[in-house]
């Protein structure tokens, strides 16, 4: 990573507890920018609850979270403000089933943004383009495949120009055929320049595209590493039991 | 035979009666649109308090609710109309049947949306939050119009219910609807009023009801 650049996205000292259960015990990370961060680990490591403390959808217990050196943490931050500058990518994709995929992408442009509802449509549509989906932008969720939902959800997600995104197991509810145009549409993001904190256990991908690799467990952050060296070469006796579940499977 | 047609279904008499029974259907009418717009509103306030993160304002929304659900109206009507006076607060017949309805139907209605709102999954409230949306424009625009679609039945049943419920208005002296065909059938002698009576019911509410077995058929589907 590149000493010089200031990260963007910058969690310190993380802990979060669920009643008398610590799942995140003291986390510290930092994003810089356009950089793809691969987030891998067992089940019930804490990954989604990391995630989910990067905006603030579950409060952490204690710790720090800035965005571009804003801490998200401070009494004085308009959360709500900031959420439009981290956007979100949820394993089930969530969409608005009650809405067309263009009323997915423009509602928090319209009711957040406060753009005019022509100018959400403008960019709502330019969001649809970029993930391919633009001929479906009168379709309703339930009308479109896993893949295309998930896209629409990136759009949705990318239509409010945030400055990190956050993938939360992006492909693992999808059929293995519908994969691939979820994962070229992350590229793409990626040859842009979006800044990228995944979950995700696909492996191949992560080779090729991420930066760098985290592997979790039990709250914490075991190992980091370039992808190959996490992958072929893992230091940690954990790690390596864990990539050889992944790579039998 | 002849005497049942006599007693029930005499066409004279329910001419005779019909001036009275249509001012009381107007009666019932303007209490539905009191009634029901007030539970509508009232229910989706106590819904949302009882959903509340505050644990005091959730309870207690909670223990108010079975409260009025567990008291049968017509002893809340009589309490609010006759026993309320004892405290100093004397009510119009029309201000007590809203007061009373008020707690009734809201009970009601807010159960129906309490189901509505948690039948929304957590997903819906993360992706809109994720986004920037408020508590309050995430409930309005993706939350609550998926938790009305998914309970509309309820909802529509539970209106059906409280038409039929305005009937007890009459304890009050209210002339609503059936309070009109009963003094009509005390004057004639004659059971017909009230039939007439129950045929505008029927009229009234049958379309409702086969609409409430369609909808219940696309949820099922
Ligand atoms: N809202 C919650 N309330 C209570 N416990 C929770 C909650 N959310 C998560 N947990 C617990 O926290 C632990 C970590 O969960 P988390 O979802 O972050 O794991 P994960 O690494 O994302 O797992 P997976 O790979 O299965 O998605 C789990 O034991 C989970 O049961
Ligand atoms: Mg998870």
């Amino acid at each position: 990573m590149d000493a010089a650049r200031p990260p963007i996205l910058e969690v310190r000292g993380l802990r979060k507890s669920f009643g008398h259960s610590e799942v995140l015990r003291g986390i510290d990370l930092a994003v810089a920018p356009q950089e793809m961060v691969f987030i891998i680990g067992p089940s019930g490591s804490g990954k989604s609850t990391l995630l989910r403390c990067c905006n603030r959808l579950e409060e952490p217990t204690s710790g720090a979270v800035h965005l571009g050196g804003v801490d998200l943490m401070a009494p004085s931050t308009d959360i709500n403000a900031m959420r439009r500058k981290i956007g979100m990518v949820f394993q089930s994709f969530n969409l608005y089933p009650h809405m067309t995929a263009l009323g997915n992408v423009t509602l928090a442009l319209r009711k957040v943004a406060a753009r005019s509802r022509t100018d959400a449509e403008t960019l709502g549509m330019a969001a649809l383009d970029r993930v391919g989906l633009a001929a479906k932008a009168k379709s309703y969720p339930g009308e479109l495949s896993g893949g295309q939902q998930q896209r629409v959800a990136i759009a949705r997600a990318l239509a409010l120009e945030p400055t990190v995104m956050l993938f939360d197991e992006p492909t693992s509810a999808l059929d293995p055929e519908l994969v691939g145009s979820v994962l070229a549409v992350m590229r793409e993001l990626k040859a842009a320049g979006m800044t990228m904190l995944v979950v995700s256990h696909e492996m191949r991908f992560a080779r090729d595209a991420a930066d760098r690799v985290i592997f979790m467990d039990h709250g914490v952050i075991v190992e980091e590493g370039a992808p190959d060296q996490i992958f072929a070469k893992p230091r940690e006796a954990r790690t390596r039991a864990f990539i050889a579940g992944l790579t039998r499977s | 035979m002849e005497a049942i047609i006599q007693q029930f279904f005499n066409l004279d008499i329910m001419a005779r009666a019909l001036p009275l029974v249509l001012a009381g259907l107007r009666q019932t009418l303007l209490l539905c649109f009191i009634v029901i717009p007030l539970g509508l509103v009232g229910g989706l306030v106590f819904a949302l308090a009882s959903l509340s993160s505050s644990r005091t304002v959730r309870w207690s929304m909670i223990a108010a609710i079975d409260f009025f659900r567990a008291v049968p109206p017509l002893v809340l009507l009589i309490f609010v109309y006759s026993g309320l006076p004892f405290a100093g607060i004397r009510l119009s017949p029309l201000t007590a049947v809203a007061v009373a309805f008020f707690l009734n139907t809201s009970s009601y209605y807010g159960e129906i949306y309490r189901a509505g709102i948690e039948s929304v999954g957590r997903g819906q409230w993360d992706a809109a939050r994720s986004t920037g949306l408020s508590a309050v424009s995430t409930l309005s625009h993706v939350v609550l119009p998926q938790a009305v679609r998914n309970v509309l039945p309820d909802l529509v049943s539970n209106t059906v219910e409280v038409v039929k419920l305005t009937s007890i208005a009459s304890v009050v002296a209210l002339p609503e609807l059936l309070y009109s065909a009963d003094m009509a059938r005390s004057v004639t002698f004659n059971a017909s009023p009230i039939v007439l009576a129950a045929a505008i019911y029927l009229v009234m509410l049958w379309p409702v009801v086969r609409l409430i077995s369609r909808l219940e058929r696309r949820m099922a589907s």
